[in-house]
């Protein structure tokens, strides 16, 4: 396959919860390739937080 | 609370009940599923167990997901005199490889495949779909504030 017919796109987002970066290449306006990169930061359901009596 | 104590319980030192669930002195086995954004009963803090019901499927995954790399221990440390926090982080990155997932999905379920697949966390992020691709979920640094579990007093 020529590689020169094909279109790459790439996005992001950063938030509280993740930072995230995808790759897609496209070829005749059909997606042949999506590979998508998520780094967690944190989750609503990973702290367990316990008070301590006074 | 003793700060000890919730690190104990992330290495299944105590038991509390009357009868002991664990036959072996050896590390548990856990792994991470993914699940689709549509995934009925949902995945979250209710979720007990490992299910393949709204999992997601497609070429190159397997049904239960891939195994989570552990090889560093949990750790506890004090903050103060009355608080401290237990914490534990997998030591690589969960990566699957070569997939195609058209069905959009958004979260990863961390289970416990030696005990009954037991549900131990569930991690959200927002929707993707991978074309013969590679999905990787980089995890957070192994530090109180930034671990993927943590166990803390106030």
């Amino acid at each position: 396959m020529d590689d020169s017919l094909l279109e790459k796109k790439e996005g992001s987002i950063d938030n509280d919860i993740e930072y995230t970066t995808w790759t897609e290449y496209w070829l005749d306006g059909e997606l042949v390739h999506r590979s998508a990169h998520v780094t967690l930061k944190t989750s609503p359901f990973s702290d367990l937080v316990a008070a301590t009596f006074g | 609370m003793c700060t000890s104590f919730m690190g104990q319980l992330l290495t299944a030192t105590h038991n509390f009940g009357t009868a002991p669930t664990r036959g072996t002195s050896a590390a548990d086995t856990f792994k991470a599923a993914l699940y689709t954004t549509t995934a009925s009963p949902a995945i979250n803090a209710a979720t007990t167990a490992y299910s393949a019901t709204g999992e997601v499927s497609g070429t190159g995954y397997t049904a239960g997901g891939v195994t989570v790399t552990n090889a560093t221990a949990p750790t506890s440390t004090n903050s103060s005199s009355t608080a401290g926090v237990a914490y534990w982080t997998p030591s690589a990155n969960l990566v699957y490889t070569t997939v195609t997932l058209t069905t959009a999905f958004d979260t990863v379920l961390i289970y416990n495949s030696s005990q009954s697949n037991a549900a131990v966390s569930v991690h959200t992020f927002g929707s993707q779909t991978i074309t013969a691709g590679t999905f990787t979920l980089t995890m957070p640094s192994n530090t109180t504030s930034t671990a993927l579990l943590r166990l803390s007093t106030t």
